[in-house]
């Protein structure tokens, strides 16, 4: 019985107790991911981090949760109300229904029902988890439009684009896995990957999946849409209280959101590490949550570690790698696995695959010299002084000596 | 000869040090810095992590208190001589030296009933306001008699803003072994010039003011 025929079979209040499931474990999570990244940063930075509140400070960010509940709830005058209320509703909301689809265990019981931790298996569940992050993006872009001020206007029209261009790269990216699994469903992606995880299989999609995921949760080294030196706060500038605390709820839930989707497709899902399968058999289907809380727990770190290490990109920089970089290499990988599917489902022979195997690998280094030779070429255009004079009035530098430039600090 | 040898090879190495420090200044090629750059960003992560297990510089504050450097300026504090008189002879030198107004100083005559500190004046009233000072020490330098001095109290933080003017009560120093507290006499047939010295090593048994 696959997993869809499963849930077919659960009564009502059974979805509903895994609905407050869900939601309760996205909660928890966000708690603690609030809690483990400021600490682990805090570590990377030789610092401790918050240790006051409950033992190793884990209540802190429940404790800022109250504290930003009590706080006055401030509406600009220049803001459109309506819109303003709704848009963390809608950005808070996003977040929580992609969740609907995404499997977190294998069998279990539920008051002694037979059933699998996973809300709904629809056949398109991932194109689900794609949807429900676009409409997130009407969150954003609406709180910046409607706090009638510039900051939160940049800074929506920034993580806005950003999402927008960043979820490209990664349906590109997710589209290797669906020809691989030959099926959109969640449940059917994780059975897929029974022997081999698709980030073995598929590690170019990987990468670009895990690039672009930071890049969709507008988070660092991507967080220029909150640019603290530039646009203050981003699109939340304007936003206090349990607004605020809406919109802080839905970027850690996006984070796990994101890290559970990876999984997903690309980690086995909620199966155990290779070798380990064991412990599913003796442990019971609940034990699996482990595998994939500790699965999640690993992308989380790796959100981390990138806040911790890279420095935020330029807005223009972060654009072009996602349009010029990011997606026509997908698009290219795309090619060559959908052409090697279908030549292995019809069985050409071996010699063939090798063969275009060989051909794409030759094309590469072919592209790649043509590129490096082409920037050399005008790299030397450069040093010969072909690049006619500003038409701006410049400083004559050869008036200067030496000395007298590294004074000025030219 | 062999000293101008000796000259000209120290010129040699010293001309290859700047051609060396002049190569490594040099920006690095598009070439270079594409090949480097990513390895660089890479060895970044590893410098992130290895910091993880590192030491870590926090002190955790109340618990754990470092002691501060010697001379670290601190709340002040009114000396006494040896006997227990004040040092503060009320001159106000310490309140035109502050440069943020936060001393205050009031002088009274001393007499032969009653009597703070050797000499015609005392300080009657001395107040320092900590929300104004800036613990520059000007006060300290200004001081005649080394009546003002700071310690290294740091813990100088209240939810009240008369709490912190200190008065002169809070900021006299303690009494030590064998001090007899202000009023009382000076020592017997000395004079204040004697006190200024630091002729006086401890108090004289006629100083105790009968009651």
């Amino acid at each position: 019985m696959s997993t869809s025929q499963l849930l077919g079979t659960d009564p009502g209040w059974i979805i509903l107790v895994k609905g407050l499931i869900v939601f309760v474990f996205c909660v928890l999570c966000t708690l603690l991911a609030i809690w483990a990244e400021r600490r682990v940063v805090a570590r990377m930075q030789m610092r401790l981090g918050p240790n006051r509140v409950g033992k190793f400070g884990l209540l802190q960010s429940l404790a800022d949760g109250v504290k930003l509940a009590l706080k006055e709830d401030l509406i600009p005058k220049a803001a459109d109300r309506i819109v303003f209320v709704i848009a963390p509703v809608i950005s808070a909301t996003t977040c929580f229904i992609s969740f609907a689809v995404i499997p977190m265990t294998g069998r279990v019981s539920l008051f002694g029902h037979k059933t699998a931790m996973q809300l709904t298996d629809l056949p398109v569940g991932v194109l689900y988890v794609l949807a429900a992050a676009s409409v997130g993006v009407y969150g954003i872009v609406l709180a910046g439009w409607s706090s009638g001020s510039t900051y939160p206007l940049l800074g929506g029209l920034r993580s806005s684009a950003q999402v927008i261009s960043y979820e490209v790269a990664m349906g590109l990216s997710l589209v290797a896995v669906f020809i691989y699994a030959g099926s959109m469903s969640t449940s059917e992606i994780v059975a897929a990957q029974h022997h081999w995880w698709y980030a073995v299989v598929l590690f170019p999609s990987f990468v670009i999946y895990a690039i672009s995921m930071v890049g969709e949760t507008n988070r660092a080294p991507f967080d220029l849409a909150e640019a603290e030196g530039e646009l203050v706060g981003g699109f939340h500038t304007e936003y206090s209280s349990l607004k605020f605390a809406l919109f802080f709820l839905a970027e850690y839930v996006n984070i796990v959101g994101v890290s559970a989707l990876a999984t997903t497709l690309f980690l086995g899902g909620y199966h155990a590490l290779p070798g380990l399968s064991f412990t599913e058999n003796w442990l019971g289907g609940w034990f699996t949550m482990v595998w994939f809380v500790a699965k999640i727990a690993f992308f989380f770190f790796f959100f981390i570690w990138l806040r911790g290490t890279l420095p935020r990109m330029r807005y223009d920089q972060f654009m072009k790698f996602g349009w010029k970089v990011l997606i026509p290499f997908s698009l290219a990988w795309i090619m060559i696995v959908s052409t090697l599917r279908v030549m292995s489902q019809r069985g050409t022979s071996r010699a063939i695959i090798v063969a275009f195997t060989g051909g794409v690998v030759l094309l590469i280094l072919l592209i790649s010299t043509l590129f490096e030779s082409s920037q050399k070429r005008a790299e030397k255009r450069d040093e010969l002084g072909d690049v006619p004079p500003p038409s701006f009035p410049v400083p004559d530098l050869a008036r200067f000596t030496n000395s007298e430039l590294e004074q000025r600090n030219v | 000869m062999s000293e101008m040898n000796g000259k000209s090879e120290i010129e040699k190495k010293t001309s290859q040090g700047i051609e060396a420090a002049a190569a490594a200044n040099k920006p690095l090629t598009a070439e270079e810095q594409a090949t480097a750059g990513f390895f660089k960003q890479l060895l970044g992560f590893w410098v992130t992590f290895r910091t993880m297990f590192k030491k870590v510089n926090t002190v955790n504050y109340p618990e754990v208190k470092e002691p501060t450097a010697d001379r670290f300026h601190g709340r002040h504090q009114l000396n006494r001589y040896d006997d227990g008189l004040e040092k503060c002879i009320g001159c106000e030198l310490c309140a035109w030296a502050c440069p943020a107004d936060a001393i205050l100083v009031e002088a009274g005559d001393n007499n032969e009933e009653e009597r703070f500190s050797p000499g015609e004046r005392y300080g009657k009233v001395y107040q320092i306001n900590y929300l104004r000072c800036v613990f520059c020490g000007l006060c300290i330098e200004a001081c005649p008699t080394r009546a003002l001095t700071m310690t290294n109290e740091y813990e100088l933080a209240d939810d009240k803003r008369d709490k912190l003017i200190f008065e002169k009560e809070d900021l006299l120093a303690p009494l030590r072994l064998g001090m007899i507290p202000a009023p009382h006499p000076m020592y017997p047939g000395t004079t204040d010039t004697d006190y200024y010295r630091g002729a006086i090593k401890g108090p004289h048994p006629d100083q105790e003011v009968k009651k």
